[in-house]
């Protein structure tokens, strides 16, 4: 793997791969000295066109646990509005000696497009509207600990604002890739124009899917769509896509509640579910690492592995 | 006739220090000619600046011989939208290089499209470009703004520019978004012979925020899109108001099948409606943006198949009359950004007439003879060129291009003339090769090389 830039580039086989390579490194994490020498000398540099605490930090904490060197160019902003072209910062980085860059930007195609300019390997750590894979690994990882090695058949509800989400769009097809059944949960104004292709049904009502399956991944709503008249209100959001708590007692008795973060709560989901029972949000945080782990070594370690 | 006697009857008076037009007769030999009026055989005699004689197997006196064997002689070629960036960004591109790549795509005139900086909203600077376009080897015409600065608000002095030689008048790259400034610009111009808005019809409020055509791709790629909508609907105002009005309407780059409609049925019933296509929108979709190259982003932005088999149904009808290039040079660094950061815009004047004849006359939708009508003669019209586009004959203007229809070539950056290397054509095989191109009885291109 020399790159990571969409789950689109996976197979089944490369995800399965990955889950049971984060395995072991879940087993380093929990360590008294959670670190193991196997990417040394390696340096990798954090790209974040976006702030992003929450996955930096969960990939800084990735590459150190393998021992690699990690830095990171924060830029708020544009590459544009910087006055540097993204080609001539990437660049710039590489002649620095670098292995591998996780590009996290507010464009989609931003890392494809890094990758077509540099020699190092590139991590999608979010782009755009597009695709966030390694938040989609975690997710695959964090329901496989959950309930099992087969996804298969498994039933997943995406509610929210698919059309804006990269999250959603990695997760349709790492699940989908693992056999699971998504049905995509909005308005249809947070929902993508066409989805023609996409392996997933769609339904407007939460209400009517609730009874009918095992996961139900919230997505984060931004605040602003209300201003871009996508939505009523946020009240009026919670009301019909929130996952309340009286709507989480409709789930079915083994029903996980999944959530990217960072959560609004009180809009997408109640703290009292937030905190549940059901809820997998901070599991999903500590996958995330291991999961993170497991790429940058499938990506930087050579010769036999040394976990 | 071999290229070494070309070079050789070369002579030094081509680059003299005054490019006189029509120093010494020109011959063109054995070419097709195909103009408004048809097809046939001859050679054509220029002198000063004009064809004084078209005739087969007639004598070659002491004038510079141009081998136009296997080749078409048309009118040259016009182009109704050319950004040639100066004044503001001649970094993308300068009258004088979009001249010469113009001249090497076989135009003898370019519209200069006014999203300069300053914008082209005043005489002044109207007046400039006019200067240093009459010292290019492509005859420069001005566009000017409907609104000053392209904000939509205010009209521009029109009456001032259209005394000018001004005919065309938009905020190319803008939508007039108002329909009540739209109404009056419409209005205002019916008073002046000869005048036309031209739209850039993006709604904003619908294309706002977009970056490709909204769709299936939009939609999986993640990246925001500008539905076809946004055009249509402009369209669909614009010609009710045209209808109010009594004015020309022009739709710029008409790029989805609901607008090819609306302009065919507006047409049936009687408004002035006029209409161009761009070669990219008949020739790539928006599958292209997969890539994530901004190469490929433009704006109205590429479509879809069933776009693309309307707008060629459009050309063959009649719906449409132009095929126009919206040439749009931006410098490699602006183009070295994310899809969604980087600007809109491809170059087009070198490709534009062999995409025409690769992907619309060798399938046989149009006929070379309709091709030409849609790169030459009509577009013409359009922006009231009178010396361009005519018919080959006896005292006519001699604006000319000379090109092969069945000559095949490689599309090569090192070739483009252009400041810039924006287009996704480079590489590709395209068919039809423009050999000489004729100012004015001036060769300015001679077998594919620009004379200055």
């Amino acid at each position: 793997m020399r790159h990571l830039l969409a789950i689109d580039d996976l197979e089944r086989s490369d995800v399965e791969e990955l889950m049971e390579l984060t395995d072991s490194f879940l087993e380093v994490s929990g360590r008294e000295i959670a670190k193991v020498p196997a990417l040394r000398g390696r340096t990798v540099v954090s790209l974040f066109y976006e702030d992003s605490t929450r996955t930096r930090i969960s990939f800084e904490t990735a590459a150190k646990r393998l021992s690699a060197d990690t830095m990171t160019f924060g830029v708020s902003g544009s590459s544009a509005a910087k006055g540097e072209s993204l080609r001539d910062t990437v660049r710039t980085i590489e002649a620095m000696g670098i292995d591998a860059v996780v590009v996290r930007h507010a464009s989609a195609g931003a890392p494809q497009r890094v990758a077509g300019w540099i020699d190092a390997g590139v991590v999608n750590a979010g782009d755009g509207r597009h695709e966030h894979p390694t938040q989609a690994l975690l997710d695959c990882y964090t329901l496989r600990r959950r309930l099992g090695p087969s996804l298969e058949g498994l039933r997943v509800a995406i509610v929210g604002d698919v059309a804006n989400s990269r999250v959603a769009r990695s997760d349709v097809k790492a699940l989908r890739l693992l056999g699971a059944q998504i049905t995509l949960v909005a308005p249809p104004t947070l929902l993508p124009s066409s989805l023609r292709g996409w392996p997933a049904e769609v339904a407007h009502d939460l209400d009517s899917v609730l009874s009918d399956v095992d996961v139900v991944i919230l997505l984060r709503l931004q605040r602003e769509r209300q201003s871009e008249a996508l939505f009523p209100s946020l009240r009026e959001y919670s009301l019909r896509y929130g996952m309340t708590a009286d709507r989480a007692r409709r789930l079915g008795p083994d029903a996980l509640v999944m959530h990217p973060g960072p959560m609004n709560r009180g809009v997408e989901i109640d703290a009292e579910v937030a905190d549940g029972a059901r809820s997998t949000i901070t599991e999903q945080v500590g996958n995330g690492v291991a999961v993170r782990m497991a790429v940058l070594y499938r990506m930087l370690a050579s010769g036999g592995t040394d976990v | 006739m071999s290229d070494t006697r070309l070079s050789d009857t070369r002579s030094s008076d081509m680059r003299s220090a005054h490019p006189a037009r029509a120093s010494r007769g020109l011959f063109i030999a054995g070419g097709e000619i195909v103009d408004s009026t048809g097809t046939r055989r001859g050679d054509v005699r220029i002198t000063d600046g004009e064809v004084v004689e078209i005739g087969s197997d007639l004598d070659v006196a002491d004038e510079l011989v141009l081998d136009a064997g296997g080749c078409v002689v048309s009118p040259g070629l016009v182009d109704l939208h050319t950004h040639l960036r100066e004044p503001g960004d001649e970094l993308a591109e300068t009258i004088e290089t979009g001249a010469r790549a113009a001249a090497l795509g076989g135009f003898t005139a370019v519209v200069a499209m006014p999203n300069t900086r300053p914008a082209l909203d005043d005489a002044t600077v109207v007046g400039s470009v006019l200067a240093r376009g009459a010292r290019s080897i492509c005859d420069v015409a001005s566009s000017a703004t409907i609104t000053k600065e392209r904000a939509g608000r205010e009209l521009s002095p029109m009456g001032e520019l259209h005394d000018l030689g001004v005919r065309i008048f938009t905020d190319d790259g803008s939508c007039v978004a108002d329909a009540g400034v739209m109404r009056n610009a419409m209005a205002y111009t019916t008073a002046l012979p000869g005048a036309v808005i031209a739209q850039h019809a993006e709604d904003p409020a619908l294309a706002r925020g977009g970056h490709m055509h909204e769709g299936d791709w939009s939609s999986r790629l993640g990246i925001p899109g500008r539905p076809a909508a946004a055009e249509s609907v402009i369209v669909a105002r614009d010609i009710e108001l045209a209808r109010l009005t009594g004015a020309r309407l022009h739709v710029l780059h008409c790029s989805t099948a609901s607008a090819v409609k609306l302009i065919r049925e507006a047409k049936a019933t009687g408004v002035a409606v006029t209409a161009e296509v761009a070669p990219h929108h008949f020739t790539l979709t928006d599958a292209e943006c997969a890539t994530f190259d901004p190469l490929f982003k433009v704006h109205p932005p590429l479509r879809t198949a069933e776009d693309i088999s309307a707008l060629i149904e459009g050309l063959f009808d009649g719906t449409i009359d132009a095929i126009a290039t919206d040439h749009a040079p931006h410098p490699a660094e602006a183009k070295d950004q994310p899809f969604e950061e980087a600007p809109p815009g491809m170059l087009g004047l070198q490709t534009a007439l062999a995409l025409t004849i690769t992907q619309l006359v060798e399938p046989g939708h149009l006929s070379l003879e309709q091709a030409l009508a849609l790169l030459s003669w009509q577009p013409a019209a359009i922006a009231g060129l009178e010396e361009h586009g005519t018919v080959i004959g006896p005292a006519s203007p001699a604006n000319l291009c000379v090109f092969d229809p069945t000559a095949t070539w490689e599309v090569d950056s090192d070739a483009l003339a252009s400041r810039s290397r924006n287009t996704p054509f480079v590489g590709r095989t395209l068919l039809g090769r423009v050999r000489h191109t004729v100012l004015g009885g001036e060769p300015v291109v001679i077998d594919g090389v620009a004379q200055r």
